[in-house]
């Protein structure tokens, strides 16, 4: 086994070479918020992975699902409710490129309506709550939709709190701009998840 | 080449004398016990290898003094690496064979006890809470009412199809093992067997999950509330054998055992006759009720050591939850 | 020139300029330095390590008789629950994923910190609260349902105590996660330019695979929790068969966790293995790519394999037979691992010091662990073996023998660059000598006390098992004095010990390239590879060794220039890595 000595020449080349395409001195790395973000909603999806796979268990197991005597889900309010939130999805975009165009009130506005929206969604799922004909102790069904929808309604509440500090920041002077404007793309990020979250809650409970 | 030689009869030859196993008292159990010896063979080649390599190196290879260079700079070998991954994939792959084999043998396919949600053995649903329940009777547990999938070992390869000799309802609850013969209604503490039969033991539980395990069979099965297990298996060694409780069930899991007892046929009908008379006599004979409201740990203390129900004292079950918590 | 003088030569720009001075109040604060939360981690789960180690010593000396004559046996429940939930939670995933991690990932890729360094130290500073709440469990009735937790006992027996240990393990949990991500991302995104995946040490490749089977199971760990927390608390009937629910749904949810657990707990240890062995053989390490896809191979299979847990508990035929035959795979990429490393020791030139010597009692004891693991895995035989003595004594082969060796293997590694100081290495071999003697006779029995008939987690056992258990007991007294060494050696020489040289492995991986303990912001500039990570051996040697099956002249057996797998015959030991191709496994 020969030829192993060093080239002694081409690796301080070498090195010279790459200290100075490295010479980029004590710079900050790249954002990478949004990547954490988007690894930690995943995470975030696995909980609720978790939950639905549990349901769809139980709903198997059980002889007849909803079990006997369960009063029927009404399906015109949460529909409504579904169609308010989906279409938030749509709304909360709209901040983000207004704001990509360094338009802070379009992004107020956007965000506004967004939590309006949220809000409404909340209020009818509270609605629904106090209106159903079970409780949380009824029965595995009812047990598994109050969870579920209220580990999702947990969400809701956390992406609303996330709004409104987006839109307590934004009245700040040149908080956020064209270019940095991480608070603002993390909520719409996090109302989106939430938002598939609901569609895949809303097929599961209401439609299958 | 001699190292291998002697690898392999050193491997072979512990694997067959290892002598790790209780008594086997079921043809199945032999079986089990023949996959164990196969795998213990093949780890004891293996443990030898790399103990022998690590030690070799040690010694053969450790840095000498003063001598401060490098070793040589192999990267890999490519074909050493697709042998040393090929070899343990057909090991492997061999073992699941066999191991499946052997499961087929023991009547782990069958589909009876396999999963179909109606089967005729499937449980009654539990009437009260299941933490506190009280004793089903044999009627509750014969009656075909539940969905819930009825699965364990079913009847072995040569019994499939037919009917079990003795079915046996056995009920764990907290911390002692009742046992049920629906056909002669006895019910006992203890579970005697006659030898040579095909016996269906169908497991539930009362309270929390309990293990059912037999170690001379080579048998366990999951006591789950709300559901009905069952294994099947035949003895062929007459004697006395212990059966434990292998799930965590609560402070006393420890001594929740009792005994399986093999007979020969003329014993056990003596024994069966002897419990039906005791059974049928009149009087309010209650097993292990609580004479006050303890908690459980006062009142089970003083039978720490020896808390199986003894079958004196059952010939009788009642609905008794007056020591249960909640 | 050695390698190790070469990679120090070219990075002598980006070594630091000095030694930081850390205050030991530093290590008190919320600090965002990924070195100082490495030492948090690690010091925090030595605590508890002894904590645990000391419930140990009192369930040992428990089974020491037949009778539940020492404790009672709902503490006696207590004090397995604890054990099992402390050493997990608290000591193996905190010091293994958060500690070494922590400490190693920016230096060995190069960085200046974690991605999120004030997310890194809000998740090692939920870890003290959760660990004391569960400690306060003591106060109420500790929980007595085993670290499973499996319903419906949890949900009856010490309720107080249940309700604790749920809260307490949703928190370490969180705190898992969050730092899961933070390597993620790091290992993704932050290594310094011109370190390609395949230039990655394998430590960096263990963490990959490692954070990503948190980031996957450990939130399905938290959905079971909180189904549990409400039966628990608001009386629901989710895993209750009363109201329609099922105990089992529990159990999958559970150990859909907490096989991957167990990979989560001894991958990171491969990692560490991978790097410990290369430096103290002197040599490459053997098949570099092969340990690192397999690490991957390992997490993914990890996923699909939990149910061979629940071989007994009514599990059908047909998910049986698919869990034994992915359980069963797993021991391919393990088995690749084990033989990579033993291949890398062979022929090298072995520098038996602490380090070196955890790593070999690490391979030796995870071996054993391994091959049960197999034994296990098949079906018939695991309903005789399932829940007894059998199983403890493989999951302590893999967890204790794996991790915890492996813990200590890295902290002899590494110990100069964390703190500056050497270790002493006679009291290292004292201290693995005691470990690995008591630690065998320990376990080691009880692999027949399982096949003869004694179920796991029991106060009171059968009399006829009682020599073996004295053994065991014995044993297990040997361990708990095996830690003083340790504990006395390591305080002392961060206080007195000798001052430790910047490499003192004459190691190649970055984290050596920089001083001792590493400067604030690691690196002055981003450092350069001059070097693979295992690139041993090309410099000057002064004689030819044997490797595995190699016959210089038979192409087909070399390993070395002239072999047939490679096109070019001599580029594979060419010390540029651009001249290099072929064979060359930790080349791009």
């Amino acid at each position: 086994m020969q030829g192993s000595t060093i080239d002694s020449a081409k690796t301080v080349l070498n090195y010279h070479h790459t200290a100075e395409a490295t010479a980029a001195h004590h710079e900050e790395h790249p954002d990478l918020r949004i990547f954490g973000l988007i690894v930690f909603l995943f995470a975030e999806g696995m909980i609720f992975m978790g939950l639905f796979i549990a349901y769809l268990t139980f709903r198997l197991m059980a002889p007849s699902w909803p079990p006997e005597g369960t009063e029927r889900l009404e399906l015109l309010l949460p529909g409504i409710n579904t169609a308010i939130l989906i279409s938030s999805s749509f709304v909360i975009h709209q901040a983000d490129s207004a704001i990509k165009k360094n338009n802070v009130s379009g992004l107020r506005l956007w965000f506004a309506a967004t939590t309006v929206m949220g809000a409404i969604f909340l209020a009818g799922q509270l609605y629904e709550y106090f209106h159903l004909g079970f409780g949380l102790k009824t029965n595995i069904f009812a047990s598994t939709f109050f969870v579920l929808t209220g580990f999702h309604g947990l969400h809701v509440t956390f992406g609303l709190l996330l709004m409104m500090a987006v839109l307590w920041r934004s009245l700040k002077k040149d908080h956020y701009n064209s270019e940095h404007h991480f608070g603002v793309e993390a909520a719409e990020i996090y109302w989106h998840f939430v938002d598939v979250v609901w569609i895949v809650l809303f097929l599961l409970l209401y439609i299958l | 080449m001699l190292t291998g030689i002697v690898l392999t009869l050193v491997s072979l030859w512990y694997g067959q004398n290892h002598g790790l196993l209780p008594i086997a008292a079921s043809e199945e159990a032999t079986h089990v016990d023949n996959l164990f010896n196969a795998m213990m063979t093949i780890s004891t080649g293996l443990f030898i290898i790399v103990e022998g390599v690590i030690i070799i190196s040690a010694i053969r290879f450790r840095k000498r003094k003063d001598d401060n260079t490098d070793g040589s700079p192999v990267h890999g070998n490519v074909p050493l690496e697709i042998l040393w991954t090929a070899i343990p994939a057909v090991i492997v792959l061999w073992i699941s064979i066999y191991s499946f084999e052997i499961y087929n043998e023991m009547g782990g396919f069958d589909p009876m006890a396999a999963n179909d949600p109606h089967a005729m053995h499937a449980q009654a649903k539990m009437p009260g809470a299941a933490i506190a329940a009280p004793l089903p009777t044999s009627e509750e547990l014969s009656s075909p009412k539940s969905n819930l999938i009825a699965i364990g070992v079913g009847a072995a390869a040569k019994n499939e199809g037919k009917p079990a000799d003795l079915v046996v309802n056995v009920t764990g609850l907290q911390y002692a093992w009742i046992f049920n013969y629906p056909d002669s209604g006895v019910t006992s503490g203890e579970l005697h067997i006659p030898v040579d039969k095909d016996v269906q033991l169908n497991i539930s539980a009362n309270d929390v999950i309990h293990a059912l395990w037999l170690p001379e069979f080579r048998l366990k099965q999951d006591a789950i509330p709300g559901r009905t297990t069952e294994i099947r298996f035949t003895a062929n060694r007459l004697g006395e054998y212990p059966i434990r409780c292998a799930e965590l069930c609560g402070a006393y899991h420890g001594s929740m055992n009792t005994q399986l007892f093999v007979q020969t046929a003329e014993e056990y009908n003596t024994w069966l006759q002897s419990q039906e008379v005791a059974s049928n006599s009149p009087g309010e004979q209650v097993v292990a009720v609580n004479p006050a409201k303890m908690s459980d740990r006062e009142f089970l203390a003083p039978y720490a050591s020896e808390m199986g129900i003894n079958s004196e004292i059952l010939k009788q079950i009642h609905p008794t939850d007056s020591h249960n918590q909640i | 020139m050695t390698q190790a003088q070469l990679q120090e030569a070219a990075n002598l720009p980006s070594h630091g300029t000095e030694p930081p001075q850390r205050k030991w109040r530093d290590y008190f604060t919320f600090n965002t330095d990924h070195k100082v939360i490495a030492i948090q981690y690690l010091v925090t789960g030595f605590i508890f390590y002894l904590i645990g180690g000391a419930l140990a010593t009192v369930i040992r000396t428990e089974l020491a008789t037949p009778e539940p004559d020492l404790v009672d046996p709902e503490f006696y429940n207590s004090l397995f629950t604890l054990h099992g939930t402390i050493m997990i939670f608290l000591w193996i995933i905190p010091a293994g994923v958060g500690g070494f991690a922590n400490f190693l990932l920016p230096l060995m890729i190069g960085a200046r910190d974690m991605a999120f360094p004030r997310l890194n130290a809000v998740a090692f500073w939920i870890v003290p609260p959760a660990g004391l709440l569960l400690m306060a469990s003591f106060l109420v009735g500790p929980p007595q349902a085993g670290w499973t937790s499996y319903p419906p006992l949890s949900l009856i027996a010490s309720q107080a105590g249940e309700a604790i240990w749920i809260l307490s393990l949703l928190l370490l949990g969180t705190s898992s996660i969050l730092g899961a991500i933070n390597f993620f991302v790091t290992i993704l995104k932050m290594r310094v330019p011109g370190m390609g995946f395949n230039q990655m040490p394998l430590f960096c490749w263990a963490m990959l695979a490692t954070t990503g089977l948190v980031i996957i199971a450990t939130p399905v760990l938290a959905g079971a929790l909180i189904l549990l927390a409400f039966d628990l608390i608001a009386g629901t009937a989710f895993f209750n068969p009363t109201g329609g629910g099922d105990p089992v749904v529990y159990q999958h949810m559970f150990w859909f966790y907490s096989h991957p657990a167990v990979y989560i707990m001894v991958m990171p240890f491969f990692g560490v293995i991978s790097e410990v062995i290369p430096v103290h053989s002197r040599k490459p390490i053997f098949g570099y790519r092969a340990i690192a896809y397999s690490s991957l191979a390992i997490s993914f299979l990890g996923l699909i394999v939990w149910a061979h847990h629940m071989f007994t508990s009514g599990t059908p035929a047909w998910l049986r037979m698919f869990f034994m035959i992915t359980t069963m795979v797993i021991a391919v990429p393990t088995g690749i691992k084990v033989f990579s490393w033993l291949a890398t020791m062979w022929g090298g030139k072995i520098r038996l010091n602490s380090a070196m010597l955890f790593a070999m009692g690490f391979i030796s004891t995870f071996v054993v662990g391994g091959l049960t693991g197999v034994m296990v895995a098949a079906v018939p035989f695991d309903i005789h073996v399932h829940d007894t003595y059998f199983v403890v004594a493989h999951l302590h082969y893999v967890l204790f023998g794996g991790s915890v060796f492996g813990i200590y293997s890295g902290l002899y590694h590494w110990f100069p660059k964390m703190t500056g100081r050497m270790l002493n290495e006679t009291w290292g071999r004292i201290h693995f000598a005691l470990t690995y003697i008591g630690f065998n006779l320990t376990f080691m029995p009880m692999h027949e006390l399982g096949l003869l008939g004694m179920p796991r987690r029991v106060a009171m056992y059968d009399p006829s098992f009682t020599s073996l258990n004295r053994l065991c007991t014995l044993g297990s007294y040997v361990l708990a004095v095996s830690t003083i060494p340790f504990l006395v050696n390591a305080v002392w020489s961060w206080m007195y010990g000798p001052k430790a040289s910047d490499n003192p492995w004459q190691a190649l991986t970055l984290e050596w390239m920089t001083t001792s303990p590493p400067a604030i912001e690691n690196f002055e500039v981003l450092p350069v590879l001059a070097t693979g990570p295992y690139d041993y051996g090309y410099g000057d040697r002064s004689s030819e060794v044997n490797v595995p099956f190699s016959e210089a002249k038979d192409p087909v057996l070399s390993a070395g220039p002239s072999s047939v797998l490679r096109a070019e015959p001599d580029p594979a030991v060419a010390a540029h890595p651009d001249d290099r191709v072929g064979e060359s496994q930790n080349r791009e």
